[in-house]
């Protein structure tokens, strides 16, 4: 599938602010099933770049004179292809036993441990049906529901909860692996969808699960299937911290205004005319 | 357990060369002289504002930790070997520490077993990959050793986080000077005044390439246990002392406030745990560090001693492997020993500890300070019994060591000159350039008869620690 991404992000803030630091994680890379060309990540304010050790470019927004307001404008292409939701295998920063690490966010307490143990027996006797069916089960209990989570909520406390996002789904999804001794990591990235359908973000978040023989499996809880060419992974981390589009801090500023404009199109393909074709109207 | 080694008198009541000018001076010197001694130095520490913030305990934690006039004393011929077998040590650990973050090596050998180093929380995924600054990461090292005979020294605890004490190691210097200036006419001890110079040099020489190096001192307040001695360092290397909000980050640099406006930073030693260096990276709620700094940091722009991630190496799980390290890195015997050590998350070791808890210290995995400990030896029954419980339920929290006997010294106490236990805490510094260690440490002595616990949390005082001078040339 050809991609084209445009990501635009606004922070206007009730007061002057006076300092403020971001880590942006919105650089995809190469990967076998995945061309990047004519990327760019700008802003008002001048970016310096890094790879971390996960192997994401970060770009590092600092702003150390007073402001009312950021911007942040990703423009980007990519071409994917549908790898039945296995990672094809790369060069990887760590071995799989890193991604067992329990963090805050995966933490399980007492309700989600035993929600995972329901699921050993049939994991451990068919992993990667087992994970689907662990998939499935999670999303029938916590339903996708924008605006009762936050970027703070845990696993544990959006299991309790019920409900939330992609971002909770994929955790709760990852400390269920952990608890079974399964490593599963965090993916952040771009999804394509059927622009007749207006209940999802653009912006996903989704899990990866390491299978013996396999390698690494896409689980995306709130879709409940595998990472289709659809899918455009940019960056990954042991949780939400490490791969999170944009985390930032600032000193003053009073209350903050966050505008995100997404549009993930097609082109070159019947569904990009069709698209075209809706934007005209 | 053997009696403790006697540092000044010998089994048969004779006086030991290096303390024989000492010993005298003790006997010629009547107790109220050595009292009114005391006093002044007392005064001297409490003039100086030397306190140490104890934990644990509630109400006013500030207070000043006992310091006994009596030096202890090593030849310089102990020393040259303790210090061959320091050297050595920190730099088995550096190596340690540059192969976790890259090649794993000692993994893929098998001398180490994989998960104790990808499933500890002090192994810091965010720094694999990245080259510090002459491949160094342990810049500083606080390396605690205990003697138990003649030629016997164990290492008990490697600290290369952000070590402290070596305030303590100088200012007792100093005090000793001021109060018996006669003594020192009569040894020759070697001096240790250049420390912070030796410190400065360490710090320079690791900087990014800038013509003149810009360093600082990164304390987390003036509430933190060890702020007399990171503004006690800052003003001896003659540079800054800054807390978090005094620096801050903008396109790739670190920047310190200063009223002629902004100037670069390009070396910090930072005296602030890993977890609270940059929010953005690490702990999101951390107020004390300056949020992307750890992105300067990778891309070689600013300089961090220690680096990031330093505890994975000082672990007390890892603790048992060093010998080992010490052998794979640099092909070399170990010259200081390891106190043999039982790893409560094995089943095997496990059954030994529950069966010889009147024998051993057990300590926690994590602790430090002499915090939650257990002393089997001097311990009830009844607190041997409650301590089985809690290792009981969390086995893997807990490691196990013969009781060693610590060396005495000669301590004065209510009752005159009594020997008290003592360890000993050396600081190593590792540069791009060269290693260097003042011939001098910081020496805590266990106050009450009998106590094999030196840490200040715990009643532990200080001495001043000389290295006698011999004729050979350095």
């Amino acid at each position: 599938m050809q991609f084209r991404v445009e990501h635009d992000t606004v922070y206007s803030y009730g007061e002057t602010a006076l300092y403020s630091a971001q880590y942006l994680r919105l650089t995809p890379r190469h990967h076998d099933h995945q061309d990047v060309w004519g990327w760019s990540v700008k802003s008002n304010v001048p970016l310096v770049s890094f790879a971390d050790a996960f192997g994401n470019v970060v770009h590092v927004l600092t702003l150390a004179a007073r402001h009312r307001e950021i911007r942040v404008n990703v423009r980007g292409n990519a071409t994917t292809r549908d790898t039945h939701g296995i990672l094809p295998v790369e060069p990887e920063p760590f071995p799989p036993a890193v991604y067992l690490r329990a963090t805050g966010y995966t933490e399980v307490d007492e309700a989600l441990k035993d929600f995972t143990e329901d699921h050993r027996a049939v994991v451990g006797r068919n992993t990667i049906g087992g994970l689907h069916g662990l998939m499935a089960a999670i999303g029938e209990r916590v339903s996708y529901e924008i605006g009762v989570t936050h970027v703070r909520t845990t696993a544990s406390q959006a299991f309790v909860e019920g409900s939330g996002v992609c971002q909770d789904h994929a955790h709760i999804f990852i400390a269920c692996c952990r608890q079974l001794g399964i490593p599963a990591r965090y993916v952040s990235g771009y999804l394509w969808v059927n622009p007749d359908d207006n209940d999802y973000d653009a912006n996903h978040a989704w899990a990866e699960a390491f299978v013996p023989d396999l390698g690494w499996i896409s689980f995306d809880v709130a879709n409940r299937m595998s990472a289709t060419d659809a899918y455009l992974r940019v960056a990954m981390g042991l949780d939400y911290s490490g791969a999170a589009p944009l985390l930032g801090i600032r000193r003053g500023g009073g209350d903050e205004k966050m505008d995100v404009r997404v549009r993930v199109s097609q082109f070159d393909t019947r569904r990009e005319a069709r698209v075209h074709a809706r934007d005209q109207q | 357990m053997k009696p403790a080694f006697n540092e000044m008198l010998n089994p048969d009541g004779s006086v030991r060369a290096v303390y024989s000018d000492l010993e005298a001076w003790l006997k010629s010197t009547p107790p109220e002289v050595l009292d009114v001694r005391r006093r002044e130095a007392d005064l001297m520490f409490r003039r100086l504002g030397i306190t140490f913030a104890v934990y644990g305990e509630g109400g006013d934690t500030e207070r000043l930790i006992p310091f006994d006039i009596v030096p202890r004393v090593l030849t310089m011929a102990e020393w040259r070997r303790l210090s061959d077998g320091l050297i050595q040590r920190v730099r088995a650990l550096n190596a340690f520490l540059f192969d976790v973050y890259h090649a794993q090596e000692i993994v893929r050998a098998g001398r180490v077993p994989e998960s104790s180093i990808l499933l500890n929380e002090q192994f810091r995924l965010e720094m694999h990959g990245f080259d510090p600054p002459g491949g160094l990461y342990n810049h500083v090292s606080g390396i605690d050793v205990v003697r138990v005979g003649e030629d016997e020294f164990y290492v008990l605890e490697d600290n290369i986080r952000v070590p402290s004490g070596v305030s303590y190691m100088l200012e007792d210097r100093e005090i000793m000077m001021r109060l018996f200036p006669e003594l020192f006419a009569a040894h020759r001890v070697a001096p240790i005044d250049r420390y912070p110079e030796e410190l400065l040099r360490t710090l320079q020489s690791i900087a990014p390439a800038v013509d003149v190096p810009t360093v600082v001192v990164l304390t987390p307040g003036a509430f933190n246990s060890a702020y007399f001695e990171h503004s006690f360092l800052a003003e001896h290397m003659g540079v800054e002392l800054v807390e978090g909000r005094d620096l801050f980050v903008s396109e790739g640099y670190v920047y310190m406030r200063t009223p002629e406006g902004p100037k670069r930073v390009d070396v910090i030693y930072r005296r602030i745990d890993d977890d609270f260096l940059d929010p953005l990276a690490f702990n999101p709620d951390s107020v004390l560090g300056i949020p992307g700094l750890f992105s300067v940091y990778r891309m070689g722009n600013v300089s961090l001693a220690n680096a990031v991630g330093t505890g994975v190496a000082d672990d007390k799980s890892i603790y048992p492997y060093v010998p080992e390290m010490i052998r794979f890195y640099l092909g070399e015997e170990p010259l200081l020993k390891n106190v043999p050590t039982y790893t409560c998350r094995n089943e095997e070791d496990r059954k030994y500890v529950l069966d010889h808890l009147d024998e051993l210290v057990v300590k926690e995995v994590h602790g430090s300070g002499g915090y939650g400990m257990l002393i089997g030896p001097t311990s009830t029954a009844d607190q041997i019994e409650a301590f089985r419980d809690r290792l009981t339920a969390r086995p893997e929290l807990f490691i196990a060591q013969p009781t060693l006997a610590l060396s005495t010294s000669p301590t004065f106490v209510e009752q005159g000159i009594a020997p008290r236990h003592v360890d000993l805490r050396p600081f190593v510094l590792l540069g791009a350039d060269c290693v260097r260690l003042v011939p001098g440490a910081f020496t805590r002595v266990a106050l009450r008869e009998g106590s094999l616990v030196v840490n200040s949390s715990q009643g532990g005082g200080t001495k001043d620690t000389w290295v006698l001078e011999d004729d050979r040339p350095c």
